[in-house]
């Protein structure tokens, strides 16, 4: 049997040279490597004239190393849901999306109950997994929630107070938008990629970024790649110092929370600086960035940081100091690292339990080989590591742009020559560590040099289950605070 | 506890007295723009090739810019060496109608303020539920900014409510995605009579980049009577909260 491919983060391969191994080779790679420690990043189909082919790519975190296993099916597969519990969403969306059966995945209910190819039914009218006997009751939870959120379903099994089971039940927010860049790039998909999770403008622009480039033979610029280095921090930035705030709301603790919001809104206005808008929309794009970081305002950022990293450590160190703040994050929503290995969790949720993980240091890539960042982790995994691994990250991040901004005395990023066109029949994969975790995107190039596919794993796709598994034995009251904990992205997984 | 209340004097008092004074936005902030077709070499057209949300149309010599679709991408001005676009720092742009958000050389309309029995019954007190229906959440985190203390929202009276039967309107955001409709007009049924509907961001006005996609509805103004537009991508909280304030008759 032929040894499966091999790729660096941020590179591609011809898709022939990719090993299409039998059904039983495939199964046996898949559960030894995933015993031996690599990790699940993405599992789907395609379809190959009257076939579809399956691709699986696992992490190999020690040697930084993607590595492809691909086979081939009319429509019936083996489940490998017994041997890598993270497979289960992953074999659920292509039941969805190409009717593939997976013989042994015990309910292969559609994650995103698209139009396409055939609706099956409505998220929030179909049936659950329920519980019975006497006292059980179920509760049921959105899509329409109390705040200014986006939408999805949550249907708790409970026994008085406790929480037996939580399904969460999403695809309120599927716009199709893995579909609208099949036959990219368009002149739309730039911007396209940017609302994969507005938050995560940044994050999921680069991971596009990166394999285009791959893609047309281009090397960015250093400085290039310094701007959107500082962008991604910055989106990290204001993004954690939000969850503090609302961490800190969720336990009726205002001090904190009245302060960080604002303090976010600061931190985002840093990348309205830069770019014009305080989500980074257009700051990076395939060839480069859209804007400069001249002298000037390379002083500006630094400047206002050093506020508000001032301020924020006097909002933040108020949470730790305040023992009915740590009366609740302590012991609340815990995660043991073994059930986030094995259900595949990724990002700060990963760190606060112990997992070692950062595709900035596991997987390095751009401006992340020549500044370090140091991996922050915990090992409680529950709300209070989530939050712990926050803050330490905010420090981090204030230290890592300050050593990238002042590397040189202004950045010129600009995209300014066409990148050219894509090379054909590739297979291009890139990672980027967005503020939630690791962000996955695979182009997949036609004849012609067009996407015959892309797929982009949002990190919360993996990470939507951790949450319900936290919340097993869980007071429901605690449902909120453990839901911030983790703050996951509905259009994201949805997308 | 002194922690506490050091704390909060080293916070200082943060917020912005809006609409009294103007907000400073960034040098690169994209606003409303301008439009002068009297620039336009003619059969041109490049603006309106290149804008990937399709919001502009160039025929007969004039050119005209739809604020509902644009998604603020400053592709168009960059790419008009006449100049015949550019976009101003001008962060005032929501108004009352779909046609209203066509900019042309012309002068353009704001929002104007409620119908007067509207008014006297919300003026004071404006209760919204929000519903996101695919939005990417940032025209939500952009709103819901609008609680923290530099906006304070509600020292206008106006608040965001858990309970659609609480509210006197709905501010809507995303395309509508076909699994959020059913939800979404269920929201819009609970509120009671009168109310009003407010859409922000170019995907709940228009469906935005997801414009004519089979998984989404092309936005909220193909499913109710819209009261507010409030265009962006995301729009900017000064202009979310602006609309707000000229539908209010506090602007």
């Amino acid at each position: 049997m032929k040894k499966p491919v091999r790729l660096r983060n941020g590179s591609l391969v011809g898709l022939d040279q990719i090993e299409v191994f039998t059904n039983e080779e495939f199964y046996s790679l898949a559960a030894d490597h995933f015993a031996e420690g690599l990790r699940l990043l993405a599992y789907f189909a395609m379809n190959v004239s009257h076939e579809k082919h399956l691709f699986m790519l696992l992490a190999d975190d020690e040697n930084g190393q993607v590595e492809i296993l691909r086979s081939k099916t009319k429509s019936h597969m083996l489940s490998l849901a017994d041997k890598i519990p993270a497979v289960v969403w992953f074999e659920r969306e292509m039941h969805e999306q190409y009717g593939i059966e997976f013989a042994g995945n015990h309910w292969l209910k559609p994650v995103r109950f698209s139009s396409a190819p055939e609706r099956k039914g409505l998220p929030g009218v179909t049936d659950y997994f329920s519980v019975e006997g006497s006292d059980v009751h179920e509760v049921a939870v959105g899509p329409v929630h109390a705040g200014i959120i986006e939408p999805g379903h949550f249907r708790f099994q409970c026994h008085g107070e406790k929480v037996l089971h939580l399904e969460i039940e999403l695809g309120y927010q599927h716009r199709g938008l893995e579909k609208m860049l099949f036959g990219a790039p368009y002149k739309n998909s730039r911007w396209l990629v940017e609302t994969i999770a507005g938050d995560t403008s940044v994050g999921h622009a680069t991971a596009y970024a990166i394999n285009v480039e791959n893609l047309a033979g281009f090397k960015v610029t250093a400085e290039a790649e310094i701007i959107r280095a500082v962008a991604l921090e910055l989106e990290r930035l204001a993004n954690h110092t939000g969850d503090l705030g609302a961490l800190a709301g969720d336990v009726g603790f205002l001090p904190t929370a009245s302060y960080c919001g604002r303090i976010r809104g600061e931190l985002l206005n840093l990348t309205g600086l830069i770019c014009g808008n305080r989500f980074g929309r257009g700051l990076v794009c395939p060839g480069g960035t859209g804007w400069n970081i001249p002298t000037g305002l390379k002083e500006e950022l630094l400047k206002r940081m050093q506020t508000i990293e001032k301020d924020l450590i006097g909002a933040v160190e108020l949470l730790w100091n305040n023992a009915g703040v740590m009366a609740r994050f302590d012991d609340t929503g815990i995660l043991p690292k073994e059930d986030a290995i094995a259900v595949g969790m990724v990002g700060l949720a990963a760190r606060a339990c112990g997992c070692g993980i950062d595709s900035r240091t596991t997987h390095s890539y751009g401006a992340w080989q020549r500044f370090k960042p140091v991996i922050s982790t915990e090992r409680s995994g529950d709300v209070f590591a989530r939050a712990s691994v926050r803050w330490k990250e905010i420090k981090e991040s204030f230290r890592l742009i300050r050593e990238m901004l002042k590397s040189r005395d202004g950045f010129s990023g600009e995209a300014s020559v066409e990148i050219g066109e894509l090379r054909p029949d590739n297979f291009a994969v890139s990672l980027v560590e967005g503020w939630r975790g690791e962000i996955c995107h695979v182009a997949i190039t036609d004849v012609n040099g067009k996407f015959r596919y892309y797929k982009i794993i949002d990190p919360s796709f993996h990470n939507w289950f951790g949450l319900a598994l936290v919340l097993r034995n869980e007071e429901i009251s605690d449902f909120p605070l453990c839901n911030k904990s983790f703050n996951l992205s509905y259009c994201g997984h949805d997308l | 506890m002194l922690n506490i209340l050091k704390t909060r004097i080293q916070q200082k008092y943060r917020t912005h007295s809006f609409p009294n004074a103007e907000p400073v936005l960034p040098a690169n902030f994209a606003g409303r723009p301008r439009l002068d077709s009297e620039k336009c070499v003619p059969d041109c057209h490049k603006c309106a090739s290149l804008c990937p949300a399709g919001a502009i149309e160039a025929k007969n010599g004039k050119i005209s810019l739809d604020l509902g679709r644009c998604i603020f991408c400053r592709q168009c001005e960059k790419a008009c060496s006449a100049g015949a676009i550019k976009f101003s720092q001008e962060y005032s742009m929501a108004v009352n109608s779909a046609q209203k958000l066509i900019v042309k050389d012309s002068e353009f309309e704001l929002a104007e303020r409620m119908r007067d029995d509207l008014l006297k019954m919300f003026g004071r007190s404006f209760n919204l539920r929000q519903v996101s229906a695919g939005g990417c959440n940032a025209c939500e985190a952009d709103t819901n900014v609008l609680n923290t203390p530099l906006f304070d929202l509600s020292r206008f009276g106006i608040r965001f409510v858990a309970s659609p039967r609480h509210a006197d309107g709905l501010l809507i955001t995303g395309p509508v995605t076909q699994n959020m409709l059913l939800a979404l007009q269920k929201t819009y049924d609970a509120v009671p009579e009168p109310k009003i509907v407010i859409a922000v961001g170019a995907c709940a006005i228009s469906g935005g980049l997801f414009r004519d996609n089979a998984e989404v509805s092309n936005g909220a103004a193909n499913l109710f009577k819209v009261d507010l537009f409030v265009p962006g991508c995301p729009p900017s909280p000064w202009t979310i909260l602006d609309g707000l304030l000229r539908l209010l008759d506090r602007r």
